[in-house]
């Protein structure tokens, strides 16, 4: 008979250091991504001016001056000069930081929130009550998205809540699709077969089982959509269809500024480069999470 | 190939007419009594009987819908209530100009689009891998309505070689292919095919890196095959994918070309829109929304069948 002999030495010792968790290791992989830190930090500090835009600028944005009218980049008092009714560029871009930023991820977090319900309960739900409820949302899809938000937009009337539903709207299909994707993969997991078993009901398994499985990736698509979102948002400001003057909303700025590009070129052309600045850093943003999220086993 | 093409037909037509359903939903969508929306404000009395009888706003949804469809099958998207013309007239005459538009800048898109992205995707992580990467970044990022101010002040405005906007001399609609007619189109198709060329850049890059990764690329290589030899294996295996998401760019174009043809003044089915919401003219914003969302269906299901043409293994899938 053979004798296992049990060597105390050679069994390995229990390890009492926890082995870094999913987040964390997302955490230590997305800061040594440079280029997604730089834009994290550029982020922050486009969310400071959007909290605290009021206080910091220098003048009053709504402050008009006939005889200050459309003066250049560095005229004196003016350190980027005047729009066409002769309101500081600086304070207003500061300021409109706020409502250009809300108008932008709002719609993204209303989508992120309603597309996820649909998606993961199409997903979970299987068989026919995903397939009419992924129809419908194919409708949506098959409208270009630009097309989609101007129509809505279009048909609803100019003013920010209803561009707000627009792009909400805009945004449900995608996030849905994926939604719906990552849970349909998540369902024909074991550990959710064996809850199942032990007579979990639905929707406990989709809170404990599903949900923390599939936020994730679903977060990071609606993440890069946020710089999408920015773009349209001040798009439809741009055509007239959201934010009414004399807010200060980048892309509201934009569309009076137009007819000055012959006088100040570039003074007209600011409120589009920090929409273009808010859409990289974003974009960024998101393609560095996503590399930080894609571990592979 | 048939069964595919069949199925991917029957998928089809319940998407469009969800489509005409939310086209149709459009009208009623809007605040208030959908003939107030309708009729401008100094409407007579013929006008109003005429588009109650036109819309049927008597009838129930279900029967107006129906004879809305029905009437649309047979080419008649209803009257424009700005200038009195039929809007399926419109509409096709404003689609010309767009296409022509969307197509050039399509075709510019790919073109610069597979450039960064087989260079990309062959130098991988080398510094032609990342200044072409980050071309695609700004490319996808950029406020192309801005882009285009941009480009006026620059070519227009100050170095006056470009005129700002029109499709052709003296705002002219009519068009004809003389230097001066494609000197007025060669700003907004440069601005339009920004956005196609980032995303090309993008999927021509990970296509590429997927398949250079492939062990059938190491045994070519074996076998004694020159560079250029290896390089047309990849551009064949590439090619189905790179061309739908071309085919689907340009229906995204087709249908987000508002902004564009707003900066440029450019008359297309944007410019159509565009007037048609702040005149309130529904049944034109109805028509040209209809046509363009149809056509992005039609295209979906070309790009779909023409990939399968090309690529057996996805029907076999």
């Amino acid at each position: 008979m053979m004798q296992i002999a049990v060597d105390a030495s050679k069994v390995p010792a229990v390890a009492f250091e926890r082995s870094p968790g999913y987040w964390q290791t997302v955490g230590r992989r997305f800061l040594k991504d440079k280029v997604a830190v730089g834009a994290a930090l550029v982020v922050l500090l486009l969310l400071v001016l959007a909290v605290a835009g009021s206080l910091l600028a220098p003048n009053d944005p709504y402050a008009s001056s006939m005889l200050k009218r459309l003066k250049p980049i560095g005229f004196a008092g003016h350190l980027l000069g005047t729009d066409e009714l002769g309101r500081d560029m600086l304070s207003r871009l500061m300021v409109g930081a706020r409502l250009s930023l809300f108008m932008g991820i709002t719609p993204v977090i209303c989508a992120f929130v309603l597309g996820s319900l649909i998606g993961i309960t199409a997903g979970y739900a299987g068989g026919r009550v995903n397939s009419v409820m992924m129809r419908t949302i194919d409708v949506f899809y098959a409208f270009p998205s630009v097309l989609l938000a101007i129509a809505l937009s279009g048909a609803l009337g100019a003013g920010i809540t209803n561009s707000l539903i627009s792009l909400t709207i805009v945004f449900i299909p995608p996030i849905a699709r994926v939604a719906e994707s990552v849970t349909t993969q998540i369902r024909g997991r074991d550990f959710v077969d064996a809850a199942r078993a032990s007579g979990a009901n639905a929707f406990t398994i989709v809170r404990v089982h599903v949900l923390g499985n599939v936020l994730g990736p679903i977060f990071v698509y609606a993440t890069s959509l946020i710089a999408v979102s920015m773009i349209l948002a001040s798009g439809l400001s741009f055509l007239g269809l959201g934010v009414k003057p004399p807010e200060p909303e980048w892309g509201l700025m934009l569309n009076t500024l137009r007819t000055a590009i012959y006088v100040q070129p570039w003074v007209a052309a600011l409120p589009g480069a920090m929409i273009f600045i808010t859409s990289i850093t974003f974009n960024l943003l998101a393609d560095g999470l996503r590399t930080a999220m894609e571990i592979k086993q | 190939m048939i069964g595919f093409l069949l199925r991917r037909l029957v998928y089809t037509l319940p998407i469009m007419l969800g489509v005409a359903l939310v086209c149709f939903a459009l009208v009623h969508l809007s605040p208030g009594d959908p003939l107030v929306s309708i009729l401008p404000p100094d409407a007579s009395q013929e006008l109003q009987a005429q588009l109650i009888e036109l819309y049927g706003f008597n009838r129930s949804y279900p029967e107006q819908f129906a004879s809305w469809v029905w009437r649309a099958l047979h080419g008649d998207l209803g009257t424009s209530i700005a200038s009195g013309r039929a809007v399926a007239e419109e509409v096709l005459r404003a689609v010309g100009n767009t296409l022509r538009l969307a197509v050039l800048a399509t075709f510019i898109g790919f073109v610069m689009g597979c450039l960064f992205g087989f260079v990309a995707g062959y130098f991988q992580n080398s510094w032609l891998d990342k200044a072409a990467s980050l071309t695609s970044v700004l490319g996808v990022s950029v406020p192309h309505y801005w882009l285009g101010m941009v480009l006026v002040i620059v070519f227009s405005s100050i170095l006056m070689w470009l005129p700002p906007g029109g499709a052709g001399p003296g705002g002219s609609g009519d068009w004809t292919w003389d230097w001066e007619h494609v000197k007025h189109m060669i700003l907004p198709a440069v601005t339009m095919s920004v956005i196609p060329m980032g995303i090309i850049a993008r999927t021509v890059r990970a296509l590429v890196a997927e398949i250079l990764a492939q062990e059938f690329i190491v045994g070519l290589r074996a076998k004694g095959l020159t560079d250029l030899g290896v390089f047309q294996h990849v551009v064949k295996n590439a090619a189905p994918t790179a061309l739908a998401v071309m085919g689907l760019q340009l229906g995204y174009l087709l249908g987000g070309s508002i902004l564009i043809e707003t900066v440029f003044s450019w008359p297309g089915t944007g410019f159509l829109l565009n007037s048609a919401i702040f005149q309130r003219d529904l049944p034109l914003l109805q028509g040209t929304i209809l046509v363009l969302a149809m056509f992005f269906v039609v295209l979906n299901l070309v790009v779909d069948v023409i990939q399968t043409l090309l690529d057996p293994r996805i029907a076999r899938a």
